[in-house]
């Protein structure tokens, strides 16, 4: 039974499709990520699976029950963080992860112990208004797991981050479907994708565009690999000359070959001594999410 | 400990109620702030003598009987003065309210119409004063006497009618705010969202905020009814416990007004602005801060149509007018249709998130 079987889901504003047509299985204990420029409809989606919106048309079944109309069977098995202001106002860090545990019926002793888990101990006097934008994302995603949830949906949790705060939430992400926890995350960021997911799916315009491992995806995308080499071992021509190199060109970091196979060039670059400060360049992430979304600017 | 969603939910509304200083002050310390203005200054003065000054020789003033002499000087504080023109600058510049003289047998008095209160006293005193004078003269004993008593209660003193008005202006200023603040701050962090993914009812929700609501209102009663009784000499009669059903049912009215405003506005200051606006026009229409019995009468009708007259009105009968329990129950009615009708619009125009 998957954790999330989301058939042929479709929610419209007037004019607007906002999800069109969405169908997509999440297995237990995966941690899947949803990609999309903004308006992408990611968070209507999000919002439907979540029990939140009635859907237009299609089915919706989260850890096999109905979740429309509000399913209060559900809401003990699910957790979700919606973002990091969603707080009760003045309280203390520790006030705030013990009310969203009573809510659920759970004990003070648990709510410590997430406290404790996602490093907030010392802060647990801290009015939230008081916490640091990495702090509060931190006891948002303690509030959204104290009563130990089966499935857990993290909308944009390291937005508004500075990188290291961003790259400290990482290894608390990944820890949480560590027992077994389906995880659904919603981001902008492609190299949080790629460490994070087991599957990715890439949304734009209310469709699922792809949904696969970041592996696959590069992979899928057919990006010619770029190889650099140190300026000086090689020239343009000679680099030309090698089998496989489908174009060259010099810049300030030396000669770059263009190439399809990677592994083919790299083999005859060591053949002929020319490994010096070689550097190689394949698809990300990013590169399938700008390929599939377009590189137009939205707002 | 394990607290039940209700108790947690409570709690947590109280905590953030109290760490808040602007809250507390608006809700207790602003309204006693009045009551100390006028439940202290103003009531313990009594009406303040006509500054009157007398221009030469007033020999209808000066021979009075020592006993008639005694009543005018009650009246009046009287100065002298020499110059007629010099005197009337002085009533010109406010710094006296009367000046007379005396034209043969004509007393003539010179006043300022700026304080018509002092006016209208200045006027009718010294008239009686020429009247008994005239009498004085006929040589005749007056043939009517007069004298006057107060019906009224004695203690109905200024105390007595600005603690029922002010506490109502105190309680409905703090659940409309309360209800307003709480339900659009909620909305925009997308609290309320988050509750409703909780296995919470709406109706757990709801009950935790009134009750909380009620209980500040309680506090307020008795904060008002302790600081009135032990500072100002507030005497409250017979059956004034019966404010408290009316302060249970005003402050759900007034709930409604506020969640009503957190309903309409799309932030938070917004929604403050709104209960701001729809309260303090009521609280002055429905005699919070003054009595409506000397405004027009289509200014008392239209005081009928605020929740808080009726709830200063129920209050002021029980708990200083000594009217019975009984007195309560028409505006208890009023109160409770009020607020069911805000109460049952605001459900209706209710959102979850500001999108």
């Amino acid at each position: 039974m998957p954790a999330i079987d989301v058939n042929d889901l479709t929610k419209r504003y007037g004019d607007l499709t906002a999800v069109d047509s969405v169908s997509l299985q999440v297995s237990e204990g995966e941690f899947v990520g949803v990609l999309g420029p903004n308006g992408a409809g990611k968070t209507t989606l999000l919002e439907m699976v979540e029990g939140l919106r009635k859907p237009d048309g299609g089915e919706v079944r989260v850890l096999g029950e109905p979740v429309w109309p509000r399913n209060p069977r559900l809401q003990p098995r699910i957790g979700v963080q919606l973002q990091a202001s969603s707080f009760f106002e003045r309280l203390t860090a520790r006030e705030q992860i013990h009310t969203f545990a009573s809510l659920y019926g759970v004990g003070a002793g648990p709510a410590d112990e997430w406290l404790e888990r996602v490093g907030l101990t010392d802060k647990a006097a801290t009015r939230v208004e008081d916490l640091s934008g990495g702090q509060a994302q931190r006891l948002s995603i303690a509030c959204a797991l104290v009563h130990d949830p089966e499935l857990v949906f993290l909308d944009e949790p390291t937005s508004a981050l500075d990188p290291q705060a961003r790259r400290n939430l990482w290894d608390l992400l990944s820890s949480i479907n560590d027992s077994g926890r389906t995880v659904v995350l919603t981001t902008h960021y492609m190299d949080e994708a790629e460490v994070l997911c087991d599957r990715v799916a890439v949304m734009d315009h209310g469709r699922i565009l792809q949904f696969d491992t970041p592996a696959a995806l590069v992979r899928g995308l057919d990006a010619p690999a770029r190889i650099t080499v140190a300026p000086g071992v090689l020239t343009a021509a000679e680099a030309a000359a090698i089998p496989g190199v489908q174009e060259t060109h010099e810049d300030v970091d030396g000669v770059v070959l263009v190439t399809r196979d990677p592994a083919g060039v790299i083999s005859a670059l060591a053949a002929g001594d020319h490994l010096d400060g070689v550097t190689v360049q394949t698809g990300t992430l990013e590169d399938v999410f700008l390929a599939l979304t377009g590189r137009e600017y939205r707002a | 400990m394990r607290s039940t969603p209700f108790w947690a939910l409570s709690e947590a509304m109280l905590r953030g109620f109290l760490r808040d200083r602007a809250s507390v002050f608006f809700a207790i310390i602003f309204p006693l702030m009045f009551l100390v203005l006028f439940g202290g200054i103003l009531g313990s003065q009594d009406q303040p003598k006509v500054d009157l000054i007398k221009v030469g020789s007033v020999p209808l003033v000066d021979e009075l009987p020592e006993e008639a002499r005694a009543a005018f000087d009650e009246a009046f504080e009287v100065s002298e003065e020499d110059d007629l023109d010099a005197a009337l600058t002085e009533v010109r510049k406010g710094d006296a309210d009367v000046a007379i003289e005396q034209r043969g047998d004509e007393l003539v008095a010179h006043y300022t119409q700026t304080d018509q209160v002092k006016a209208a006293v200045t006027q009718g005193t010294l008239r009686a004063f020429v009247d008994g004078a005239n009498v004085a003269a006929t040589g005749n004993p007056p043939a009517y006497s007069f004298s006057a008593e107060r019906v009224e209660d004695e203690s109905l003193s200024v105390i007595q009618y600005v603690t029922p008005g002010l506490l109502g202006w105190a309680i409905a200023m703090s659940a409309a705010f309360g209800a307003a603040a709480t339900l659009q701050g909620w909305r925009q962090s997308k609290l309320l969202r988050r509750l409703q993914l909780a296995p919470v009812s709406t109706g757990t929700i709801v009950t935790a905020r009134v009750a909380v609501t009620l209980a500040i209102s309680m506090v307020q009663l008795a904060v008002f009814l302790g600081l009135g009784a032990a500072a100002f000499d507030l005497q409250l009669t017979g059956s004034w416990w019966m404010s408290i059903p009316i302060v249970v049912v005003g402050t759900l009215c007034f709930m409604a007004v506020g969640l009503l405003a957190g309903a309409l506005a799309k932030t938070t200051e917004g929604a403050v602005n709104l209960a701001n606006f729809l309260v303090l026009p009521m609280a002055f229409l429905s005699g919070s801060f003054f009595p409506l019995d000397g405004t027009p009468t289509w200014l008392q009708r239209l005081s009928d149509l605020m929740p808080l007259k009726h709830f200063n009105t129920g209050m002021l009968d029980v708990m200083v007018r000594g009217e019975g329990p009984a007195a309560a129950a028409v505006p208890l009615l009023i109160l409770a249709g009020f607020a069911v009708v805000v109460g049952l619009l605001a459900a209706r125009l209710f959102r979850w998130d500001s999108a």
